[in-house]
This record gives structure tokens, sequence and C-alpha cells, in this order.
């Protein structure tokens, strides 16, 4: 090789890495996050999943549900930052099965973003080890049993909800009994259930705290249909109000079969938010006049807006009460996502599980349909620390039944609202 | 003869004893404390009593199927329990068109027989479809083959139903002239729900045992339980019978969805008949499987059982939460009866002189 050609390629390579060096730089996204990142191609969608009861006795929640995560994907015009939103999803039913097997599909899709879900606490105690394994966040609208969100029990990161815990509800339950109604004496009955057996340990803990006496706490099997045994031993003591937070149709069964028994002819009945379902009344039949419901109360202007979207899309009104803290919670990852993605120039999307995780756990001073929510840390005394837990307390409420809600009419009247 | 005492001797069966009286003494316990620590009234022990009696006779009449199956057929038709679902849940529609028209207030007598027709034949037609799709083309297989096509029918029954009706809960109307109404008899009042539930199932049961003692087709039905082979011989149509038996199992099954309705209108629903098809089968078993008044009697004995068994001899054992062991203390009754009985309280089979 001759020295003149030496010099011409040495230059023509200099240049050539020169130019090289001043061109655009290309962007290498590296991603660290402690736990992985979710890269999305510009023609890639958001993928929400929700993980939700949709089939058999408690389809209401999860319609109810399902129903407001699709409006909050309206309200957002389906898309964000530039991507289509898309939910797919599950059925977890309310069972541990259902909730295994429904986080087992939604942890083997890598395209997920975040999961809604699920409706009851035994869903997700089986299903928060997995979800929270493959790195996901999930926002749940229902599950209400305090030891989802208490470090050092079921607790798992990535687990969050919206929705009261039982802490408050059977506290206020509990207040409402003794303070409003002037009962003295109660009686409750489970059915197994975290859901029922929490909530009732703590209804009858505070009532007990106030001053009152437990004359009985009893025990069914989901499944039973003939309450006239339980019901004679409650009936025994003649307490001043029976408190039986738990499901249709074991819900049904104890109100109807209630007047059969002698001995209850003084006893209020007074159910939890599983009960507070439009077909609840018509079901339970005469004997639901007079009883009362706890559960989540929402009001306001933006609520209000909420309904005649529901109207709207679906006609009539939301089948449960627990579809505001759905709205909340889709718009909570939502926001993370837009909070914590990377775009690119191209529009592709960068997001970080942990820092969604971040985002979530950090979130306070939100303001949702359900009034203040406040997702970071909270210490409860003797029963733990709570992570995840966005619930003030302040959405909670207790409904009468009457003729009118028997012949119909949905959502009953509120009685006793503490937050307000 | 205390050596041929000790000759005989094993272990198992001395502990077998043991465990025998063992279960008496508790039993017996149970039932003292409960009595003597007077904290149920005689009228709340009779509202017990009836309500487990109008909840036995629905389980009978449930029962009434699988023994008959089984003394022709010696299968187990799992999907009995869903056969009765779909009676019960067929005709509450047409109960709560009926309620809405007035016709159930102004005719309550026809509408409830008018109910008990369509759930009947709902119910005959199905268990009829039943045997001739899943369980007839495996006549000659292996026992447990049929066996596992009935858990598939069983589920196949369900979902087509919830397809059909849908997953939400339906009741049953409040028929106007038994509501509230309660017979006072010896300082005691018993709804009438529960009276004409009792009354209208055992004369069923009793039409059934005429049916099968003293006509023709009742007794080809009983020649085909003795021996199918012969009874072909004989110039019976064993196919024919078997269907007829499948037919007389269903509409029972689809009358007592009606009368489980009337007793307990809520919860009507495609996974309904899961629990009492199990709780019907035991009480089968425990009169005896495949004799018919073993069923009867069987079912009544489940009921009355379940209603004041916990409150009896559960919480005279001081056990907390005894509703909840209410199932496990019926099948441990099972258990307890067939240590004592194996072949039942009224012993197997349906003809007399089965070898």
């Amino acid at each position: 090789m001759s020295k003149r050609l030496f010099v011409v390629f040495s230059v023509l390579m200099v240049v050539g890495m020169l130019l090289t060096a001043c061109g655009p730089k290309a962007a290498a996204f590296e991603c660290t996050d402690a736990v992985g990142c979710l890269d999305l191609a510009p023609d890639e969608p958001v993928h929400l999943a929700y993980m939700l009861t949709i089939s058999g006795a408690t389809a209401f929640l999860g319609e109810d549900s399902k129903g407001a995560i699709e409006i909050a994907m309206d309200d957002r015009g389906g898309q964000i930052l530039g991507h289509d939103i898309v939910l797919t999803g599950e059925d977890s039913g309310c069972n541990a099965e259902g909730g295994q097997t429904a986080a087992t599909k939604v942890a083997s899709d890598p395209t997920i973003v975040g999961v809604i879900g699920t409706n009851c606490s035994s869903a997700a105690t089986a299903a928060i080890d997995t979800i929270s394994d493959a790195g996901l966040v999930m926002i749940s609208s229902s599950n209400t049993a305090p030891a989802l969100t208490i470090e050092g029990e079921t607790w798992k990161p990535g687990y969050y909800r919206v929705c009261h815990t039982d802490l408050f509800q059977g506290a206020v339950a509990a207040e409402f009994a003794y303070n409003e109604l002037g009962a003295r004496t109660t009686a409750t009955i489970h059915d197994g259930s975290p859901y029922a057996d929490q909530l009732q340990a703590v209804y009858a803990k505070r009532f007990v705290e106030l001053g009152g006496e437990v004359t009985f706490a009893g025990a069914i099997n989901v499944g039973d249909t003939d309450m006239r045994t339980v019901l004679t031993t409650v009936a025994a003591d003649g307490p001043d109000v029976l408190y039986f937070p738990i499901f249709e149709p074991e819900g049904d069964f104890i109100v109807a079969q209630s007047s059969e028994i002698a001995g209850l002819e003084n006893t209020t009945l007074m159910g939890a938010d599983g009960l507070l379902a439009d077909s609840f009344p018509e079901n339970a039949g005469p004997n639901s006049v007079g009883m009362y419901l706890s559960g989540p109360y929402v009001v306001g202007d933006a609520y209000e807006a909420f309904l005649a979207k529901w109207d709207a899309k679906f006609g009539g009104v939301p089948p449960s009460g627990f579809h505001a803290f759905a709205y909340d919670g889709t718009n909570i990852i939502l926001d993370a996502v837009e909070a914590v993605a990377v775009v690119d120039e191209d529009g592709t999307l960068h997001i970080g599980r942990q820092a969604m995780r971040d985002y979530m756990s950090n979130l306070s001073g939100y303001t949702g349909l359900t009034g203040a929510l406040d997702c970071t840390d909270k210490d409860f005394g003797e029963i733990g620390t709570s992570h995840g837990d966005c619930a003030t307390g302040g959405a909670l409420g207790i409904f009468e039944l009457g003729q009118a809600e028997l012949d119909g009419n949905w959502p009953p009247p509120a009685v006793y609202t503490p937050g307000q | 003869m205390l050596k041929q005492y000790f000759d005989r001797f094993s272990w198992v069966d001395f502990f077998l004893r043991v465990f025998q009286l063992a279960a008496v003494v508790v039993i017996i316990v149970g039932i003292f404390n409960s009595i003597g620590a007077a904290k149920y009234t005689s009228g709340q022990w009779v509202t017990l009593v009836f309500a487990g009696l109008a909840q036995g006779s629905i389980y009978a009449l449930i029962a009434l199927g699988y023994t008959l199956v089984y003394g022709i057929l010696l299968m187990i038709n799992f999907a009995h329990g869903d056969v009765y679902m779909a009676g019960a849940f067929t005709a509450v529609f047409l109960a709560n068109s009926m309620a809405a028209s007035g016709f159930l207030a102004t005719h309550p007598v026809w509408a409830v027989l008018l109910l008990i027709l369509l759930a009947a034949s709902v119910s005959m037609v199905l268990n009829v479809v039943v045997e001739r799709v899943a369980y007839r083309p495996l006549r000659g297989a292996p026992r447990l083959v049929p066996l596992i096509t009935a858990i598939g029918a069983s589920f196949t029954i369900e979902y087509t139903f919830r397809g059909l009706y849908g997953a939400e809960f339906q009741s049953y109307p409040i028929i106007p002239a038994l509501d509230g109404q309660y017979w006072n008899v010896a300082g005691f009042a018993i709804p009438y729900t529960q009276i004409v539930v009792l009354v209208a199932a055992i004369l069923l049961m009793a039409a059934l045992f005429f049916f099968i003692e003293r006509t023709k087709i009742g007794k080809a039905m009983r020649a085909v339980s003795e021996d199918k082979e012969v009874a072909r011989l004989m110039g019976i149509d064993v196919d024919k019978t078997i269907m007829i038996t499948f037919a007389i199992g269903g509409a029972l099954a689809g009358a007592a969805g009606v009368f489980n309705g009337i007793f307990r209108p809520q919860g009507v629903f495609f996974f309904m008949g899961f629990i009492p098809g199990i709780k019907a089968f035991t009480a089968a078993v425990l009169g005896g499987i495949g004799n018919i008044p073993g069923a009867m009697v069987g079912g009544l004995f489940l009921g009355v059982f379940e209603a004041i068994g916990p409150n009896l001899i559960l919480e005279g054992l001081g056990i907390p939460a005894v509703n909840q062991l209410r199932d496990a203390f019926a099948f441990t009754i099972l258990v307890l009866i067939l240590i004592f009985r194996p072949q039942g309280i009224f012993g197997e089979r349906l003809s007399e002189t089965k070898a």
C-alpha cells in the first residue's frame, strides 16, 4: 500500500469519526428503575387491566367498577401522552381461587402498566403476591379488609386502594348504632370471609369501647340458605341491633327469615356495603324496610357529572356504591403514567415500574370524586402501619332502606354522614 | 365363651365400638347441657323443627331422583342437583309475571299448580335429555365413566342456564294467601308455607310409592332394577323403563324447586342446585341408597338434624359459632349413622330381593 493512499484513508477515517460524533445523538434510554421499565413504541397502546368480579353472585360489584374505569378512560379521550389506552380484564370472582387465577394471567402479560382490582378482599389476598412480584401496581376500588394494607400482614409493595377500610366502616356503624339508634346490646354474624370477619370484629370492638355489650358473635357459611338456626340463637338474647356485614344471597335470607323468629321483633337489622346493591331490597323482601346499611357516601358536583356520564353511557344508575373509587383509582394510575413516563422524540414511552410505585405511594392532597385522597403511609397505632391506603374515611355514610327502595328507588337516602 | 370372644377380638372393632360409645355420650351431654341451659323457648324449638321438616321434605324429593336412578342403574346422577335448579330457575320467571299480573293473588292454588307443572316438565325433559345424551351411550362402560360424564353434564347445565337467564339472583314472589299466616296449634305458631310444602311433598312421595308398587310401569322399574337382562327377556323395554325413571326423578326435582321457592323465595340462580344436590345425595345414602322410603325418611331426618343439631348438641358442648358448623355437623351425623348401619337406615336396593 502506498504511503499516499494510507494518508487518504486515515483522513477519511478521522473525518468519518468526527462526522459521527457531531451528528444527531441516538437517544439510548437507559433503564435505571429498580424493578424494570416498560417500553412502548409509538404505535403501542398503554395497557390497563382490571381484575373484577364480573360473573356470579357479586357481579354487581364488578359492573359497578368496570363502568367507572371506562368513564375515566373516556374522560381522557381514550388517550394518554399520545398513546391509546386499552383495557382488558380477568374475572377474579369474589374468592381466593379467582383472585389467584386472574393474577397469574395478568402477571404473565408484560405489556400491562397497572391493574384496577380486585372487588373482594379474599381475591386480593390470594392475588397480591403474584401481582407484586410481577412489578405491577394494583389499585382496588372495594377491598375493605384492613390487613391488605398493613405492613407485616398481607400487604405487598405495589398494592393500593381507594376505598375506606373496615377500620373506618366498622367504627362508623358502631357509632351510629350506639349514639344514633341508642342501642346498648348487639349481635354480629359473619360468613367466614376476611371482609366480613374483620368488619364485624372492628364493629364489635368499637361498640364495646363506647359502652355497649356484644351478646353473640355468630357465623354462617357462604352458600347457606337456612338462617333460622343462627337467628334463633341471636333471638335468645334479643339484642337491640344485629350487624351482618355479608353478601347476597346470604344477607337476603337473614332479612327474609328474620320475621319468622320469635324474639327478633325489637332488633334493628344493619348490613354493610356488601349488601349495598340495587337488587338487595327486592330480593330481601318487605323485611328490608327500616333496616340500615353502612357504605360509601359520595356527593358533590363532580359526582353528579359522573352520574350523568354513567346514565348517558350505560343508562340508569351504577349498581353498587364503589364506582367513584374505581374512577379515582383509574385516574391515579393514569396520572402516575403521565408523571413518570420518559417520552422520546418519536413518541416512545419508557415507564419505570418502581417510579410508578413511588409516585403513587407519595400521592397526597389529591382531590377525587370521593374527596381528599392521601396514599402515603399511615400509623394506625397497635394495628400497625398502613401502606397505600388512599382513603381518608370521609366518604362513609349510613343508609336507611324504606318502602321506596323496595319499589325500586336507588340509591337509598343517607341518614348519618359523619365525614360531611 | 370368654375364649371365643378373645379369639375374635380385633383392635379395629374395639376402637370402632369405643368411638360409637364416645359419640353417643358426646351427643347426650350436648343435648343435656343445651336443654338444661334453657336458652331457647319451646316455641323456638318447634319453629326450628318445622323449618327442618319443610327443608327435609325438599331434600327428600331431590333424594328420590338419586335413589331411583341408583336403584336401576347403580350410578350416581351427579347432575341431579342442577336438574332441580333448572326447574326452579325457569319457574321463577313465570311466578314473577303471575305476581305482577295479580293472578297469584287471585288464584293462588292454580298459580302454584301451574308453576309446579312448568318446573316439573322442564326438569323432566332435561333429565331425560341428559340420560339420552350423557348416560345411555355409556351403558356398558365401567361404572366410573358415567360418573365423570355426570359431572360434565352438571357443569354444562349450570353454565347453559347462566347463559339463558343470566347470573343475577332471582326471587320467587311471596304468595299473598300464605304471607304472614300461621297455624296455631297447642300454643305454637307454624307458618303456612312450611305446612303447605311439607304436606305437598308427602303427597307426592306417597303418589310415587303407589306408582312404583301398584302400576305396571312401576313393576317394570322394579324388574329392571332386579336384573336388566332377565327383564329384557321378559319383554320389558329396558331403555324405555330407564327413561321413565329419569323422567320421574326429574319431575320430582322440578316440583321440589317450586316448593323451595314457596318455602324460601330468595337465592334462585344458576348454582343453586349444588348444595341441595349434595345434601339430597347425603339423605339418599342416609336412608339407604336405592330405597324409596329410605330417601324420604333420610331427607326429613337430615333436614331436622341440620335445623336443630347445632343449637341442640354443639352449643351444649360449648363450641363457639355453631351455625357455621352446620354442614360439618350434618355430615358427621352421616358418618356416625354409616358406622352403626353401613347400609343406611333402611338398607339398600329398590327391589327387595336383589342379590
